[in-house]
């Protein structure tokens, strides 16, 4: 038996760094993390929503909570979990550029002043220039810095990026050695409310570019529709429940606020600074948008510009991202794709 | 037939059998490597052997488009600097209190409950307090370092110094000496080998809490370049990263070593 043991823990090491099969299958497993886009799928998961959605279509779904972000994702790159909540950004520069051809499944939300720059003493943007900025390198916070950094006719040249980690940001501002960041909710908010803290740019002014999907495995995706289907279904029926005043919603609120360390009201709060799409119809129209190709195209430049496509990347477009509207960059490399088919069934109620 | 225990590989085996478990190590990632590259050729996690040779390439050998810097130069020197004064610092703490708490009681008395509390603190809980007191810039990893490894150094040389043969200074005082003779004649020269042996020990410590300062707030550092490229699952940059991390945390504690059989070769005669 010992020997047995000595022998399988090798084999099982080296099995579980080969690559995972996309058959057809009937057992999924989907990750998420804490943010305020994401928190329905953890009441989702808890009231039985999505396992009611999985036994229609005869399948199992597992959602895992995981609570480090980018791990999350490197998880779902590396062909632990069949579907993983991101944003547009880290979907294009991690899964789709480590060459894991990924689905939008469903556009759930986007940031609408959940992201923002924060500086002390100072209330316009312009002043930052020289300044060290303390932001998450590579993250949706650097690309709304170089956003913010346009409208005021700067660049990345004129400050100094510091790459700090997020959960150090919040006490790094309190610091004296520190004076702008850059952040998302609910650190933003906790950052606000030190003194002389201003918020000087936020999503808000770049609406519908910072955005929050589930991603899922193309390949998957197509040998298992019934996966999506379950998914979607099970999303729009969370967001109807969540959606409105009624006692049921407040309570869902109340529970997601609970999860992610806070309460409904600090939850709701959280919420009126992000779009969300609650009914289908919006998400539908919004993948289906040129605005849409447009911000890909923004954020894929972005990208290419800060070595995130890869080294070895010879142009911005060296990846295509494929939208309803269009295909963005090389159709031959396809690997990012925004899909309104599954969003549009469940706004037809065909699901 | 000899017993197991008595058998001994001759020079060659042992050189054989200390390699082996690398090579096996390396075919095992190579098969990994290779399947999963099979199945997805941009496949980040587990790089093909000349994957991570290119990325070396580009990180030591090429200055960097956007800054013209030799990234990896810039990063082991800021990484080296760092961990050089953090760990002397302490050393130099290390030394005059151990000594201290250990050759005089009324000393040892006051200090040493409060160095035995503060040891046990784990500095990364206390992080926002550190932040608040040094700032976010150098001096704060320098600090973490010092934080980190201090308390332990100067518990291990107190021990040390309380290990000194209570005949020799029962000898000095015979002969004359005074408490700052006794200090600096007798327990320093016996601590200093000692002192080099327990930096030895504290460096792997010392470069856990280099790695972890450079993680939360940086714009350059052999940690800091990790955790920004960790950011797209660039294992083909980590992990020779890793490697050189290795080797230099390697090449420090082969010098230390040295120096101590330069300097104290009584020290490992008697020991």
């Amino acid at each position: 038996m010992l020997l047995k043991k000595r022998t399988l823990i090798p084999l099982l090491l080296a099995g579980a760094m080969l690559p995972g099969t996309a058959l057809a299958k009937d057992e999924f497993s989907v990750c998420w993390s804490i943010y305020v886009g994401w928190m329905p799928w953890d009441y989702g998961d808890a009231e039985g929503i999505v396992d009611k959605w999985a036994d229609k279509y005869d399948i199992e779904i597992d959602v895992v909570q995981i609570n480090n972000y980018i791990e999350s994702i490197n998880q779902y790159t590396s062909g632990r979990f069949d579907g993983c909540t991101m944003t547009n950004m880290d979907a294009l520069t991690i899964p789709a550029s480590g060459g894991v051809d990924s689905t939008a499944l469903i556009v759930g939300d986007f940031s609408n002043g959940n992201d923002g720059v924060v500086m002390k003493d100072e209330d316009e943007l312009a002043e930052i220039e020289g300044n060290r900025v303390n932001l998450v390198e590579l993250s949706v916070s650097h690309y709304l810095l170089a956003r913010g950094l346009e409208t005021v006719g700067l660049t990345e040249r004129d400050i100094t990026v510091v790459n700090t980690s997020d959960s150090d940001l919040v006490s790094a501002f309190a610091s004296s050695d520190v004076d702008t960041v850059v952040t998302w909710n609910p650190l933003l908010s906790s950052v606000l409310e030190q003194p002389n803290a201003n918020l000087v740019f936020d999503s808000s002014q770049i609406p519908g570019e910072i955005i929050d999907l589930m991603v899922v495995n193309t390949e998957t995706l197509e040998q298992n529709p019934k996966f999506g289907k379950a998914l979607t279904g099970a999303w729009y029926e969370i967001m109807a429940t969540m959606n409105g005043s009624d006692d049921p919603a407040k309570e869902a609120r109340a529970h997601m606020g609970d999860a992610a360390g806070t309460d409904r009201e600090g939850y709701e709060s959280q919420l009126a600074n992000t779009r969300m799409f609650y009914e289908a119809s919006e998400a539908v129209e919004f993948t289906r948008s040129d605005k849409l190709l447009d911000t890909m195209q923004r954020v894929a430049e972005f990208s290419f510009k800060h070595g995130l496509l890869g080294e070895g990347a010879p142009r911005p477009d060296v990846i295509g991202i494929e939208t309803p509207a269009g295909t963005y960059g090389n159709e031959q490399n396809v690997n990012l794709r925004f899909t309104s088919e599954f969003m549009q069934q469940a706004a037809d109620g065909e699901l | 037939m000899k017993k197991f225990i008595n058998r001994h590989p001759n020079q060659y085996g042992r050189w054989v059998l200390g390699i082996l478990p690398f090579v096996l190590l390396l075919i095992l990632y190579v098969a990994a490597s290779n399947a999963r590259l099979a199945e997805n050729p941009n496949d980040p996690l587990l790089p093909s052997l000349m994957q991570m040779g290119d990325a070396i390439q580009r990180m030591a050998f090429e200055p960097s488009k956007r800054t013209g810097e030799y990234l990896m130069l810039q990063d082991t020197l800021a990484s080296l600097q760092r961990i050089g004064i953090g760990v002397g610092v302490s050393a130099l703490i290390g030394l005059i209190f151990g000594i201290a708490n250990g050759a005089i009681p009324y000393i040892r008395a006051t200090l040493s409950p409060l160095i035995v509390g503060v040891s046990l603190v784990p500095p990364m809980a206390i992080l926002p307090i550190l932040f608040i007191i040094f700032g976010l810039e150098e001096l704060a990893k320098v600090m973490l370092i010092i934080v980190g490894i201090t308390p332990f150094l100067i518990r291990d040389l107190q021990q040390r110094t309380l290990e000194i043969p209570e005949e020799q200074i029962i000898k000095m005082q015979t002969l004359g000496a005074n408490t700052w003779q006794i200090v600096t004649r007798l327990a320093l020269p016996q601590i200093m080998p000692r002192l080099l042996a327990t930096t030895r020990l504290a460096l792997g410590t010392a470069w856990i809490f280099l790695i972890a300062a450079e993680a939360i707030a940086a714009t350059e550092g052999l940690g800091y370049r990790i955790f920004l490229v960790r950011r797209y699952l660039s294992m083909d940059v980590i992990l020779p990263y890793v490697m050189w991390i290795t080797l230099l945390a390697l090449m420090i504690d082969f010098l230390l070593a040295r120096i101590s059989r330069w300097r104290y070769p009584w020290f490992h005669a008697s020991s």
